[in-house]
C-alpha cells in the first residue's frame, strides 16, 4: 500500500526545534498570562504607590496609579502615629521578629530530625505516623483553635510568647516537604557507608544527610516563616505589649483614609521581607517542591 | 575455612523465626534512635494537633463552658445546630459556596498559570512566578483591596464608576450584602496561588523532555494532548498535594473576610462556619457548642478531600 507522504514543518526557537507548539498558542498564552499578571500585580503595585503618596495626593479624586512627589513621610508617621498608644511601635516589630525566629528555628530542628527518621530509618509504626501527618495537612488549623485554647490554658501559656512559638514548632507542612525531599535526594548507600565507618545515627543525620537537603531547609523555613510572620491578632494573646506587627497594621488601616498612607507603609514593610527571601531562594524552593508529590 | 554458620547472638533474626510481637519489639529496640529523633516533633504534634481533634469530639457531646463542670448532653448540640440555629445554616451555605468556587478555581488557576509559565524562557519564568506568587506570601497585603474598593469616592472602584457616570453615589462595597461575597471570593483567589502553585511549577519541570519527543513521534499533535496524556499523569502526585492544600485553604479563609468586612459581616452575607466557630468559641465561651461546629467542619473537610482524591486518580486515563 502506498502511503501518502506527509510534509512536517518544524517550528524552531533560536536553533532548537520545538515540537507541538503552534504560534497561535504561544500568542494566546502570552495574552492570558499578561492579563492575569496585571490583575495580580496592580494591587501589589498600588500598595507601594500609596505608601509613597503625600497626604494631599491620598485625597485626590480620582485616585492615581502614580505618585507625583514621592515622600517617605508615611513610614516616619508609623512611629509617631503609634506613639500615643501604650506600646511603642517598635515593640510590635520586635514581637513579630522574635516569634518568627524562635518558631522557625524550632520547626527546622524538630521537623528535620523527624523527617530524617521517617524518610530514612525503618522502624515499626513509621507508615502509620506519616499517614497521620499527611491527614493533618487536610485540616485548616483554625478549626482546632477552641480546644487548642483549652490545652494552652491548661499549660498556663495563654498570653505568653510560648502560646504561638511552641505549637508552630510542630508545623506539619515543613516536615512533609522535608521528608519527601530527603527520600528522593539522599541516597541510602551514602548513609550506609557513613554507618559502616562507625558514625552514630544522629551523626549521620547531622553530617551527611542535612547538608544534602539544604534546599529543603530553606523551603521549610519559608513555609514556617510565612505563617508566623503573617500571624495576626491571636486569640491566645491579650496583652498589648505581646501583640504582633500585623495586629498593629489592622489597627492602623481601620483608622480610615487619613491613615491609609501609614497603613500602606506598614504593609510594604511587612511584605518586603518574605518577598525578598523568596526572590533570593526561588530556585531552591522550586527544587524542593519537585518532590512534594503525594501518592494516592 | 569452615562453612558452618556460627551461632551469633547479634545475628539479625529472620522475621519468620519469631512471633510478630517479639519481632516488632526487637525492631523497636534496634531503632531507638529513630524514636528519639521523632519524639520532640511528634509529642508537640500530638498535643497541639491530634489531641484537639479528640477533645473537640468529646466536648461536642457536653455543655462545657470553661466555668462549670461539663454535663453530658449526647447529641443535643448537633440537633440545636441543625434544627434551631438559622445562622449556622446560612454559614454552611456560605462556606460551601465559597469553597466550591475558590477551591476548584484556585486549583485550576494555579495549574493553568504554572503550565503557561513553564512555556516561558527561564529568565522571564522567574519574574512571572514571583508576580503570581507574591500576594500569597505578603501577609495582610490583601487589605489594599479595602482601599481599592473603599466606601468613599477615594477608592479606585467608586472613583472609576463615578467618572464613567455609571453611579452617582459611592457604593459601600464591603458593607453591602450584594457585593460582600463576590468581592471576598476575588480577594481570596488573588491570594491563593501559594504553595500548590509552586508545587505545580516544579512538577512541570521534572517531566523528562525525552518523553515529549517520543510522544511527538507517537502522534501527539498539540500542547493540549501533550498536557493531558503525558504531563498531567506524570505529575499526578503534585496534583494530589495541590488538591489537598486547595481544599484546606478554601475552608479556612475566614480571616480575610473578617479583616475586610468586619465581624459579623453585613446581614451575615459572608458568615462562614469558621466565623460561627469563632463566635461561639472565642467570644461566648460555649465550648461544647463550638466543638460541635468544629466537628461538622472536620467532617466536611475530610469528606471533600476523599471525593477529590477519587476524582483526581482518573486524570489522564
Amino acid at each position: 500500500m502506498a502511503m501518502k507522504e506527509k510534509v512536517v514543518k518544524l517550528r524552531t526557537r533560536g536553533h532548537r526545534v520545538v515540537l507541538n507548539r503552534s504560534a497561535g498558542g504561544d500568542t494566546g498564552i502570552t495574552v492570558v498570562l499578561t492579563l492575569l499578571g496585571i490583575v495580580m500585580f496592580v494591587p501589589m503595585y498600588y500598595v507601594v504607590i500609596q505608601s509613597l503618596k503625600p497626604l494631599d495626593e491620598l485625597f485626590m479624586f480620582p485616585p492615581r496609579f502614580y505618585v507625583i512627589s514621592p515622600t517617605f513621610d508615611n513610614f516616619a508617621d508609623l512611629f509617631t502615629l503609634m506613639s500615643d498608644s501604650w506600646v511603642p511601635f517598635s515593640r510590635y516589630i520586635f514581637n513579630t521578629v522574635f516569634i518568627t525566629i524562635c518558631g522557625t528555628l524550632g520547626n527546622l530542628v524538630f521537623a528535620s530530625m523527624a523527617a530524617y527518621s521517617l524518610a530514612k530509618l525503618r522502624f515499626p509504626g513509621r507508615n502509620a505516623i506519616f499517614q497521620l501527618i499527611v491527614t493533618s495537612l487536610m485540616f485548616h488549623s483554625t478549626v482546632n483553635q477552641v480546644t487548642h485554647f483549652i490545652i494552652l490554658s491548661a499549660f498556663g501559656w495563654v498570653d505568653t510568647y510560648l502560646s504561638i512559638i511552641v505549637p508552630s514548632m510542630a508545623t506539619t507542612m515543613g516536615l512533609y516537604l522535608m521528608k519527601q525531599f530527603m527520600e528522593s535526594s539522599v541516597p541510602d548507600t551514602v548513609l550506609e557507608s557513613a554507618r559502616l565507618d562507625g558514625a552514630s545515627e544522629f551523626r549521620t543525620f547531622l553530617i551527611i544527610a542535612m547538608p544534602m537537603v539544604k534546599p529543603a531547609w530553606l523551603t521549610l523555613m519559608i513555609e514556617c516563616f510565612k505563617s508566623l510572620w503573617n500571624s495576626g491578632s491571636s486569640i491566645y494573646i491579650h496583652s498589648e505589649e505581646l501583640k504582633t506587627f500585623n495586629y498593629a497594621i489592622n489597627q492602623i488601616v481601620s483608622g480610615g483614609i487619613a491613615r491609609s498612607g501609614a497603613g500602606a507603609a506598614a504593609i510594604v514593610i511587612m511584605m518586603s521581607v518574605p518577598i525578598a527571601i523568596f526572590v533570593l531562594n526561588q530556585s531552591k524552593i522550586i527544587e524542593t517542591m519537585g518532590s512534594s508529590g503525594m501518592k494516592d | 575455612m569452615s562453612l558452618k554458620v556460627k551461632k551469633d547472638a547479634n545475628r539479625p533474626m529472620h522475621r519468620d523465626e519469631v512471633s510478630k510481637w517479639q519481632w516488632t519489639w526487637k525492631e523497636m529496640k534496634k531503632n531507638k534512635t529513630a524514636y528519639f529523633m521523632l519524639a520532640p516533633f511528634f509529642i508537640l504534634f500530638i498535643v497541639f494537633t491530634v489531641l484537639p481533634v479528640f477533645l473537640s469530639i468529646i466536648f461536642s457531646l457536653t455543655d462545657f463552658n470553661m466555668l462549670q463542670m461539663p454535663n453530658w448532653k449526647g447529641l443535643t448540640n448537633y440537633t440545636r445546630l441543625f434544627v434551631e440555629d438559622e445562622i449556622f445554616m446560612l454559614a454552611i451555605q456560605n462556606t460551601i459556596i465559597f469553597a466550591c468556587v475558590t477551591g476548584p478555581v484556585s486549583y485550576l488557576l494555579s495549574l493553568l498559570v504554572a503550565w503557561f509559565v513553564n512555556e516561558l524562557p527561564p529568565k522571564i519564568r522567574a519574574v512571572v512566578t514571583l508576580v503570581f506568587y507574591a500576594p500569597s506570601i505578603s501577609g495582610q497585603v490583601y487589605l489594599i483591596w479595602s482601599t481599592l474598593f473603599s466606601s468613599d469616592a477615594y477608592g479606585w472602584a467608586n472613583a472609576t464608576l463615578m467618572k464613567l457616570g455609571i453611579i452617582t453615589d459611592p457604593i459601600l462595597w464591603f458593607q453591602d450584602a450584594n457585593y460582600v461575597m463576590p468581592l471576598c471570593i476575588v480577594v481570596a483567589l488573588w491570594t491563593s496561588l501559594g504553595t500548590s502553585f509552586l508545587a505545580f511549577i516544579a512538577g512541570f519541570q521534572i517531566v523528562d523532555r525525552s518523553m515529549y519527543e517520543a510522544a511527538a513521534v507517537d502522534g501527539i499533535k498539540n500542547r493540549w494532548q501533550e498536557l493531558w496524556y503525558i504531563t498531567l499523569p506524570t505529575m499526578r502526585p503534585q496534583m494530589m498535594f495541590g488538591a489537598v492544600l486547595a481544599i484546606t485553604n478554601s475552608f479556612g479563609f475566614g480571616g480575610v473576610v473578617t479583616a475586610l468586612c468586619g465581624f459579623p459581616s453585613v446581614d451575615y452575607a459572608a458568615h462562614t462556619i469558621m466565623h460561627h466557630l469563632d463566635d461561639y468559641g472565642g467570644s461566648r465561651y460555649e465550648i461544647g457548642y463550638a466543638s460541635a461546629i468544629a466537628v461538622v467542619l472536620f467532617i466536611i473537610m475530610f469528606g471533600s478531600n476523599i471525593l477529590v482524591k477519587k476524582a483526581l486518580s482518573k486524570v489522564g486515563e
